[in-house]
C-alpha cells in the first residue's frame, strides 16, 4: 500500500483536531483535540520517515510524545483548578476577561 | 530500505562531542531551577522566599556573566561524529544567539526583582497558595497572609532556560522542545495572581489552550519540512531548497505553519487574540516578564528560521511578513485607541511593537538583524518598567488599572507620573528615549527594501502615540477622582527594577552608540 495514504489520513486527523478545538466547548475535549493534532503530526513524521528512508522522523515522534505528556500535566492542572471554583469546564463560561 | 537496515545493524554508537562551555549559561539556569525545586522541598516555609530569590538572582547573574565571557564565539554543537548525525550542529552559539541570550537574562533579572516585590501588596503580587479554591474561607484568609507560592521562582528559571535555547536552536525539533519548555511554566505563572484570581486562572486557561493549539501548527509545519528536506536542520533545509526534488507545496505549507506557531508566541496579529486577555489576567510582574523576555526569544527564533533556513526563499515569505507586520501595527494602534484600561492599552501596544519589529525583518542584511536585536532590547526594558509602574497605583482591592483612576496622578505623586511619562514617550518613539532610537534603526534598515511599509509603520506609530499621550495628559491635566487611588512606596526590589528600566530607556535614547555597535558586531549567524 502506498505510504502516501497515511499522509492523507494524518492531514485529515489534524484537520479534525483543529476544527474540534474551534467548535467544542468543554475544555477537556478541546484539549483532547489538541492531542489529536499532535498525534496526527506523529503519524506524518513516521510516514515521511518511511518515505525518506531515514530514522529521524521516528526519533522525532518520541520527542513529540514526551512533550505532549508534559503538556497534559500542566493542562489538566489548570483545567482542574478552574473547575474547582466554577464547577464547569466550559470554555464559554470563562468570559470575565472581556473589554 | 537497505540503508535503514544497515543503520540498524551498525551497533557502534559514538559519543557526540558537545562543547559544554558554550552551553554553560543554559546549564547554570537549569541547575538553579532544579535547585529551586529542591529548596521548595527542603527549606522551611519562613526562609523559602529569601532562599529562592537568592538562588534565582545568583543563577541569572552567573549565566549573564558567562554569556559575556563567551562573546565572539562562533560554534555549533554537538559536532558530528560517526553516523549519528541527527543532532549534529543543532545548537549554534553565535553573535545573534549570545546577544539575545544576554538580553533575555538581563530582562529576566529585572523581572525577577519585580516578582519578588513584597512592599506594595501584602505578601507579594503572587498568590499565597494556588491550590486553594477561589472564594473559599481559606482563600479569603490567605489573600492578606504573608505567604507566597514560591514555586514561581523555579518556574521562572525553567521558562528562562527555554528562552535561552529558543534563539540558538538550529534544529526545528529542538526549537519545538525549547518552545514548550518556555511556554509550560508561563501557562502556570499566568494563573498565580494574588488578587482577582478567577481572572488570572482564566488567563492561564486561555493561554494554555491557544498556546497548545499554536504549537501543534508549529509541529505540523516541522513534519512537512521534514518530508521535504529529509532533515529538520535549518542549514539542511536551506541546502534542500537547491537540491530537493520534492514538491514546493510541502516547503511553503511547512514554512507557513511553522510561522503560525512562532508569530503566535511573538503575539503578532492575526495571531494576537490571546495577548490582551492573558496580559490583563496574569499577575503584573509576570506580564512584564512575558511581554519582554518571551518577545526577545520568539523574535530570535523567527530571525534564525527566516535568515538561516529560508534566506533563499526570501521572495516568497517577504509579502507574508509585510502583511502580518501591517496587520499587527494597525490592530495594535487602532484597538489600543478604544481601550479604557491601562493594562489593556500596554497589551495592545505590545502587539503594535511586534509589528514594528517585523518591519526590521523584511530585508536580509546584517543591519536589519542588528536593528531587530537592538529594538527587542530597548522595548524589553521599557515595557518591563511600564508594567512595573502599574503595580504602584493601587485601590483597596488591588491595582487601579482603569484609565479614569489615573487622572490627576501628577498631583498626588509627581515622581510616579513623570517616570510613567518617560516610559510612555519611549513607547511612542519620541526622540531622546530608547523607543526613538530603536524605531529609527529598524525603519532605516527596512527603508531601501520596503519604503511603503516604513511609511505605514510611521503612520501607525503616530496613531499609537495618541493613546500614549492621552494617558500623559490625563495624569497631568485632569482632575483627580474623589477617592483617588493610593500610591504604594516600592521596596528595594521594585525600586531597583524600575530604576534600571527607566535608566536604560533614557541612556539608550541619549547615548545608544555602544549598544548599537555591540549589536552590529554581534549580528552574525553560524550554522
Amino acid at each position: 500500500m502506498s505510504p502516501y495514504y497515511y499522509l492523507v489520513l494524518s492531514a485529515a486527523l489534524f484537520t479534525i483536531g483543529a476544527v474540534g478545538v474551534l467548535v467544542r466547548r468543554n475544555a477537556i475535549v478541546v484539549f483532547m483535540c489538541v492531542e489529536l493534532m499532535l498525534n496526527a503530526v506523529n503519524l506524518t513524521l513516521v510516514t515521511f520517515s518511511r518515505i525518506n528512508g531515514s530514522l529521524d522522523g521516528q526519533i522525532m515522534a518520541f520527542f513529540v510524545m514526551t512533550v505532549a505528556a508534559a503538556e497534559v500535566v500542566v493542562g489538566l492542572a489548570i483545567i482542574t483548578s478552574i473547575f474547582r471554583t466554577r464547577r464547569s469546564a466550559s470554555v464559554d463560561d470563562a468570559n470575565l476577561l472581556k473589554y | 530500505m537497505t540503508h535503514l537496515l544497515l543503520a540498524a545493524g551498525n551497533t557502534a554508537v559514538s559519543t557526540p562531542s558537545v562543547s559544554y562551555h558554550a552551553l554553560a549559561p543554559i546549564f547554570i539556569v537549569l541547575g538553579a531551577a532544579m535547585l529551586g525545586v529542591l529548596v521548595e522541598a527542603a527549606v522551611p516555609r519562613a526562609e523559602r522566599f529569601t532562599v529562592q530569590l537568592m538562588v534565582t538572582i545568583v543563577g541569572l547573574v552567573a549565566a549573564l556573566v558567562v554569556v559575556g565571557l563567551l562573546h565572539g564565539t562562533r560554534t555549533t554543537t554537538p559536532s558530528p561524529t560517526g553516523n549519528d548525525a541527527f543532532f549534529a550542529g543543532s545548537l549554534s552559539i553565535d553573535g545573534v544567539g549570545l546577544f539575545l541570550q544576554g538580553t533575555v537574562l538581563a530582562l529576566a533579572l529585572v523581572a525577577a526583582l519585580l516578582v519578588s516585590e513584597r512592599s506594595v501588596d501584602v505578601g507579594s503580587p503572587i498568590v499565597a497558595s494556588a491550590a486553594v479554591v477561589v472564594g473559599s474561607a481559606d482563600d479569603r484568609r490567605l489573600t492578606t497572609a504573608d505567604r507566597v507560592q514560591t514555586e514561581v521562582f523555579p518556574l521562572m528559571l525553567f521558562a528562562v532556560s527555554g528562552m535561552l535555547i529558543f534563539p540558538i536552536a538550529n534544529n526545528l525539533i529542538l526549537m519545538f522542545v525549547a518552545l514548550e519548555v518556555l511556554s509550560l511554566p508561563l501557562y502556570l505563572m499566568a494563573g498565580l495572581a494574588r488578587r482577582r484570581r478567577l481572572l488570572s486562572q482564566e488567563a492561564s486557561l486561555k493561554y494554555f489552550l491557544l498556546g497548545a493549539f499554536a504549537s501543534a501548527f508549529f509541529l505540523y509545519g516541522l513534519a512537512l519540512l521534514y518530508g521535504y528536506a529529509d532533515t529538520v536542520d535549518l542549514p539542511g533545509i536551506f541546502t534542500a531548497q537547491q537540491t530537493s526534488g520534492k514538491s514546493d507545496v510541502l516547503l511553503y505549507t511547512g514554512l507557513a505553519l511553522l510561522l503560525v506557531g512562532l508569530l503566535f508566541k511573538a503575539s503578532v496579529a492575526p495571531f494576537h487574540n490571546w495577548t490582551v486577555d492573558v496580559y490583563v489576567g496574569a499577575p503584573t510582574p509576570v506580564t512584564a516578564f512575558m511581554a519582554s523576555c518571551t518577545k526577545v526569544a520568539a523574535f530570535g527564533a523567527i530571525l534564525r528560521v527566516l535568515f538561516v533556513g529560508f534566506s533563499s526563499a526570501e521572495w516568497n515569505w517577504r509579502p507574508v511578513i509585510w502583511a502580518v507586520a501591517i496587520a499587527s501595527m494597525v490592530v495594535g494602534a487602532v484597538l489600543g485607541l478604544t481601550q479604557t484600561d491601562i493594562k489593556r492599552i500596554l497589551a495592545y501596544s505590545s502587539i503594535a511593537h511586534a509589528g514594528f519589529i517585523l518591519v526590521g525583518m523584511v530585508a536580509i542584511t546584517k543591519q536589519s538583524t542588528a536593528s531587530v536585536m537592538f529594538y527587542v532590547l530597548t522595548y524589553g526594558f521599557t515595557t518591563l518598567a511600564a508594567f512595573g509602574m502599574l503595580m504602584l497605583v493601587r485601590d483597596p482591592d488591588g491595582e487601579a488599572t482603569q484609565l479614569a483612576r489615573w487622572s490627576g496622578l501628577a498631583r498626588k505623586s509627581p515622581v510616579v507620573a513623570t517616570v510613567m511619562t518617560v516610559l510612555l514617550l519611549s513607547m511612542a518613539g519620541i526622540p531622546l528615549t530608547s523607543g526613538f532610537t530603536g524605531k529609527f534603526y529598524v525603519f532605516r534598515a527596512a527603508w531601501d527594501t520596503a519604503g511603503p511599509l516604513v511609511v505605514i509603520a510611521l503612520l501607525s506609530s503616530a496613531v499609537a502615540a495618541f493613546f500614549y499621550l492621552r494617558i500623559v495628559v490625563m495624569m497631568f491635566f485632569a482632575e483627580p477622582p474623589v477617592d483617588s487611588p493610593t500610591i504604594a512606596i516600592p521596596g528595594w526590589a521594585a525600586s531597583v527594577a524600575l530604576t534600571v528600566g527607566v535608566v536604560v530607556t533614557i541612556v539608550l535614547g541619549v547615548f545608544p552608540q555602544p549598544v548599537i555597535d555591540l549589536a552590529s558586531k554581534a549580528s552574525y549567524f553560524t550554522g
